[in-house]
């Protein structure tokens, strides 16, 4: 069958099997691997992307379902070549290691800055809640997240991490 | 000039958080066709027939590879990292569920995906060792029978320690506690799963596969030795790994399969393997059932532990450590207290079940002996009546007895361990913890406060000793510098995740005055970088940054001599200083690596010593291990009325000896204590009697999220690794080794106005609840 | 990955679209809503339809609203809408309360109550709630409506009412004065299914000490028939509103459930769980219910 979606603002029109999965439509399709998968059950969340707006796990979406409708992916974060916020936080907090899981993160992280501008940390654990890290136990991810929602408020740049306590 | 060590935001990141890292499954080549694997259902059955022909034929079907395919390339078995042999694909019988029993090659993954449903296999069912403790049961089936000589389910009998003086020091102590208790089988599940695109060039014969690899070199010979091809036209190429933690160490028999495809096809042959094949098939972790004993005095001096395990290793032998170890280095069990005597007896056991056992970041068994003596030290002091705390305290090494060497024969470098135990209590605040959790009982609330005190032993190791299939463990570095002064340093170990293409540049700029920003580090390709046994078991920064740093040394003691050259003195008159070479009492005589490398490439007269360059390489081989050790506090909340437990503080002091870049090492710190909580609570591959997998998903194999970690709180102190060229320890996998006992002390002493004196992990709420009726759940095997 | 067999699409445009497309292609077809339980299925190939017949375009059946008194949910509702949605959260605090637990945030976002009910897992958290509720389901067929309690909605594992070429399109729940209502789970980890859950819904008579004029108790994943505990909510009806009351209300519901072992835990911890769980939702409703009057 044949699908338009639009990815990133640009449309692609493709002829697809049904049963092809919106993470696979991306990655072996589209050519953009940056949206990753780690699972077969829906659990990981490396394949979140975005669908009409929202935060959805691509591996659990048919690209059919995607049929006339808009993507936002990694890859379309940045803007005229300046990292989003998001990204930037990242990097600037230690907020990935392996870069596997990242992707999701962002595009979770994404949305809920743009939905709630002030999240606590428990707000941006709750909204990371069905993603899956194995390599920065959470810590610097939420760093990352706050950092970012900061840099956005405009308000002073959060310091980096304190440093840890020296024994006397 | 400053030092380029520090917390320095990581070069890799540009490309990741842009999406635009490489992993495996990114890869797409010309012609390339896809790999599947049909897996057995059973977990012990003879095949009877086996009937590819529908498979075949399906039009999109391009190769269908079986056992015996292999078997006609002497490729049916393959040799493993534990000097046994493993099927690639199985031939006579299939010995554990999810076992590989064919491969289609295809020309997209859906179409190979629907191809295994056109194979047909017929299995005649056989009796199943899905519990290790009867593996040994005079009638229990033997599944081995593919060795010549088997009959049995036994693998090995091994120990160390000094059984006569610690039976002695048994037969004086006042107390003696003892405790049977389970590591449950456990899984690394990198987010990333295995995975290989395998293109063999049938014109030049060049052999090239991108692949997860934790070792590249190591599996280039490996490839040689198994597929008779000439090692110098094979090239192994690990692109971004999303995580490894010792499941990428093994080589897999779909790697294999994926490089006979290419041979078959002409073609490159992409295989990446699913989430439930990676669960159920590749390099599982723990499975230990140890029983442990502690003797002490009554007033709570440590005098001697015991310990005696059976270790579960599945179907085929496949453990990953040095070959002279085969329960790994478990035997520095005796952790960081002054013992007097210490034994220990391991017998390993075949049963129907995944091959692997060394794997999660277990620095080799280190986390199962961590596991044991921690737990075994809370038994004491309960019996005791003795505060943890204080009981740890009273036993740990002292400083001044460094170098010590344990009663089992490791000689740990350096450490002040009182001071990180102090530390981690002053940082947690435990005497007010303490009384908080008395006045919270008294109102019949509960909370728990859990110790670990644990010393590791990373960066193996000395070749001498330490070898894996006979390459010993020595690693390389080499390093050029460009005529306009920056540099490129090679190296052969392989991160995942762990920065080292900033740290080891860090390394590097320290040594010669440079910018981290100018020193490009290459990794990953072995056409590229010299030969070394990889990344896993916390040995980058012990054996490859001990690499690369005497390879700087060598380059700046070349650039010391062109120098002395350029400004016309003697090689001894000069000193390094603020990343220059000058003349000692004349500092404007002087000359930076940039300005030296450049002359070293121009006309300049060289004396002897020195080429026209200053690159330089070497091969490290560590005199030791380095000894990271730590202090961990769990605090935890328990509801009774669920057996739902909190995990609501985690201090952790580390000492790693010197960071390169503190900000790397706190992640690796943060990555561990999840792990902690995921095998102290909800983890484990738990199979039923008939050796089903239970666990072969995420819904089954469940992952702590953001929501169970708490806000980890680091400490550290610095303790310097005396025979480290910078003093550096490895770190990567301290905090995955020491949380688990952390957290599980802090359960059962949130249990104990309960009278549970020990439950096995996961302590999921229906396990903590049945302990509380006195009836701890098996965690291993379901019925 | 593991993925889908060959299957066949169909988008619906309407209702009664999607009735025709149902009616054509006959019972190898299933609705495709939010895909979050279908879809996975289908990827381990334990579900193999022959045709989907994609419903997300149905925005008539997204709608969240009070009408006629009655609380009433489209079929489409997108789990994280209901979540968000105020009125659902003034009148009947368990749902907020089971959808906060229910799988994880991404998820919600896509899964729907109508596909989540549909799917009929003995494990669903949201059959449970709308047992405790006593909502009613409606399912359209080609020539009309018909209405079934939610109680007998389910009628096995994984098996409803809702016949080949029929279509659940709403969920409604009466509103009623002097009620408070709580939802309690207990998973292994965020986003697991339950061990066990027990919802719970109190209605109080007006005036003087707490007296339950009426109570709906919904148990999931322990095997409780229908997701109910009729025994223990015919016990409270008239029961003061007390914590001995709540315990014995327990002790029924747990009574009379038949929790089965397996990986999650072993069955006198479900059955535990049952009773536990059920006494913490009373207390929790009651205390809503009050707060409210």
């Amino acid at each position: 069958m044949q699908i338009t979606v639009t990815v990133n603002g640009t449309g692609y029109t493709r002829d697809v099997e049904p049963r092809l999965l919106l993470i696979h439509f991306l990655r072996d399709e589209l050519r953009l691997t940056g949206s990753h998968w780690g699972c077969d059950t829906s659990n990981c969340g490396a394949c979140v992307v975005w669908l009409d707006g929202t935060p959805v796990k691509s591996c659990t979406v048919l690209a059919a379902m995607a049929d006339g409708r808009q993507v936002r992916t990694v890859e379309g974060l940045a803007a005229a070549g300046r990292l989003d916020p998001v990204q930037q936080g990242f990097a600037e907090c230690h907020g990935l290691q392996c870069g596997f899981c990242t992707p999701g993160m962002m595009m979770t992280a994404r949305w809920l800055l743009d939905h709630n501008p002030r999240p606590t940390a428990a707000e941006v654990r709750e909204a990371l809640s069905g993603q899956l890290c194995r390599c920065t136990g959470y810590e610097n991810i939420v760093r990352s997240v706050l950092w970012a929602a900061a840099l956005v408020r405009g308000d002073a740049p959060l310091d980096p991490p304190p440093k840890p306590e020296e024994a006397m | 000039m400053n030092s380029a060590y520090g917390r320095l935001p990581r070069k890799e990141d540009a490309r990741l958080v842009r999406g635009l890292g490489t992993f495996t499954d990114d890869i797409a080549l010309p012609g390339m066709l896809h790999g599947a694997i049909l897996r057995s259902p059973l977990a012990h059955a003879r095949i009877c027939s086996l009937d590819t022909t529908a498979a075949e034929a399906h039009p999109r079907v391009r190769a269908v590879i079986t056992g015996a395919t292999l078997a006609e390339r002497q490729l049916a078995w393959m040799p493993t990292l534990s000097r046994d042999v493993q099927a690639v694909l199985a031939t006579d019988k299939v010995r554990f569920q999810g076992q590989e029993v064919a491969f289609v090659v295809a020309e997209d993954g859906y179409a190979a995906r629907d191809a295994l449903e056109l194979i047909d296999v017929e299995y005649e069912p056989l009796p199943v060792v899905a519990d290790a403790t009867r593996a040994l049961d005079p009638d229990a089936p033997v599944i081995r029978d593919d060795l010549a000589g088997q009959r049995d389910n036994h693998i090995f009998d091994w120990s160390a320690g000094d059984q006569a003086a610690t039976d002695a020091v048994f037969a004086a102590a006042d107390v003696i506690v003892s405790q049977d208790m389970l590591y449950p089988r456990s899984h690394p599940a990198p987010l990333e799963t295995c995975g290989i695109v395998a293109d063999l060039d049938p014109v030049s014969g060049k052999l090239t596969l991108w692949t997860t690899s934790q070792a590249p070199h190591a599996h280039r010979t490996m490839y040689a030795l198994l597929a008779g091809l000439p090692e110098h036209k094979i090239r192994i190429i690990s692109p971004d790994i999303g995580g490894g933690f010792g499941n990428k160490v093994p080589l897999y028999p779909g790697y294999l399969c994926a490089v006979v495809g290419s041979m078959l096809t002409g073609q490159p042959v992409k295989w990446v393997e699913d989430r439930s094949e990676n669960l159920m098939s590749t390099a599982f972790a723990r499975d230990y059932h140890m029983h442990g004993e502690i003797a002490a005095t009554r007033d709570g001096r440590i005098l001697g532990l015991r310990a005696r395990v059976l270790a579960d290793h599945g179907a085929f032998n496949g453990s990953a450590q040095p070959t002279k170890f085969p329960a790994g280095f478990f035997h520095i069990f005796t952790g960081s207290y002054d013992l007097q005597a210490a034994c220990c007896e391991v017998t390993g056991v075949y049963t129907n079940k995944a091959p692997g056992g060394v794997a999660y970041s277990c620095s080799f068994r280190i986390a199962e002996g961590v596991y044991l003596v921690e737990r075994m030290v809370d038994l004491l002091a309960a019996e005791l009546g003795l505060d943890p705390a204080g009981l740890r305290m009273r036993n740990l090494i002292r400083p001044e007895q460094f170098p010590y060497t344990c009663p089992t024969g490791w000689e740990y470098d350096s450490g002040d361990y009182p001071r990180a135990l102090q530390l981690a209590l002053d940082m947690a605040g435990y005497d007010a913890l303490r009384r908080e959790q008395a006045e919270k009982r008294a109102r019949g609330e509960h909370m728990g406060i859990g110790l670990s005190c644990f010393t590791e032993g990373v960066g193996a190791g000395p070749r001498k000793h330490m070898d894996i299939l006979g390459l010993g463990m020595a690693d390389g570095a080499d390093l050029r510098v460009h005529p306009t002064g920056t540099a490129v340093l090679g190296i052969s170990c392989q991160t995942q995740g762990q920065g080292h293409e900033t740290t080891f540049a860090q390394l590097v700029a320290e040594e010669l005055g440079l910018s981290p920003a100018d020193v490009e580090v290459v990794h990953g390709d072995t056409d590229r970088t010299p030969f070394g046994l990889g990344t896993y078991g916390s040995r980058s920064t012990p054996v490859s940054g001990a690499a690369a740093v005497v390879a700087a040394r060598k380059v700046r003691e070349r650039a010391r001599i062109v120098a002395a050259a350029m400004l016309e003195a003697a090689p001894e008159d000069l000193e390094w200083a603020s990343g220059r070479w000058q003349v000692r009492g004349d500092p404007e005589q002087g000359r930076t690596i940039a300005e030296i490398a450049m002359a070293a490439h121009s006309g300049l007269d060289l004396p002897a010593g020195v080429d026209g360059h200053l690159d330089a390489g070497t091969v490290y081989n560590p005199p030791n291990l380095t000894y990271p050790y730590g202090a961990y506090i769990c605090v935890v909340d328990l509801d009774p009325g669920t057996g739902e437990v909190t995990v609501r503080r985690f201090v952790a002091v580390d000492d790693c000896g010197v960071r390169i870049n503190p900000m790397i090492v706190e992640g690796q710190v943060h990555g561990g204590l999840a792990d902690g909580v995921g095998m102290a609570l909800m983890q484990a591959i738990t199979y039923d009697t008939q050796g089903n997998c239970l666990a072969g998903s995420f819904m089954d194999y469940l992952l702590p999220t953001s929501v169970e970690c708490p806000s980890w709180e680091l400490g550290e102190t610095v303790t310097p690794c005396p025979h480290h060229p910078v003093g550096a320890k490895g770190v990567g996998e301290s905090a995955t080794v020491g949380s688990p006992p952390a957290v599980v002390n802090a359960v059962m002493d949130a249990l104990r106005p309960f009278g549970v004196r020990h439950a096995d992990m996961p302590l999921t709420p229906a396990n903590v609840w049945s302990a509380m009726q006195g009836r701890p759940l098996r965690t291993d095997l379901a019925d | 990955m593991q993925v889908p067999a060959f299957v066949e699409y169909e988008k619906a445009a309407s209702v009664e679209h999607a009735l025709t497309l149902l009616a054509r292609f006959g019972p190898e077809s299933r609705v495709l809503a939010g895909g979050h339980s279908l879809i996975p299925m289908m990827k381990l190939r334990l579900a193999q339809p022959e045709t989907l017949i994609d419903i997300n375009g149905l925005t008539e059946l997204s709608f969240i609203k009070v009408t006629g008194g009655e609380l009433c949910i489209g079929a489409l509702a997108r789990h994280a809408e209901l979540l968000a949605d105020p009125a659902a959260g003034q009148h009947f605090a368990i749902l907020h309360d089971a959808e906060r637990v229910i799988a994880d945030p991404i998820v919600r976002n896509w899964g729907t109550v109508g596909g989540s009910l549909c799917q009929a897992d003995p494990s669903e958290d949201l059959s449970a709630a709308f047992a405790a509720l006593k909502a009613t389901m409606v399912i359209r067929y080609p020539d009309g409506t018909r209405t079934v309690p939610a109680r007998d909605f389910h009628t096995g594992p994984y098996e409803t009412v809702v016949a080949p070429g029929e279509l659940l399109t709403e969920i409604r729940v009466p509103i009623r004065p002097g009620g408070g209502s709580a939802y309690q789970k207990v998973g292994r980890r965020v986003g697991d299914w339950p061990v066990g859950a027990a919802g719970a819904a109190l209605w109080l008579a007006p005036g003087g000490p707490p007296v339950i004029e009426d109570a709906g108790i919904g148990l999931t994943a322990v095997g409780a028939a229908h997701f109910a505990a009729a025994e223990a909510e015919e016990f409270l009806r008239g029961a003061p509103a007390t914590g001995e009351s709540f315990a014995q209300a327990g002790q029924i519901a747990a009574e009379h459930c038949r929790p089965v072992p397996d990986q999650r835990g072993p069955a006198d911890y479900k059955r535990h769980l049952a009773r536990e769980l059920t006494v913490r939702a009373l207390r929790r409703a009651l205390a809503r219910a009050q707060r409210d009057a």
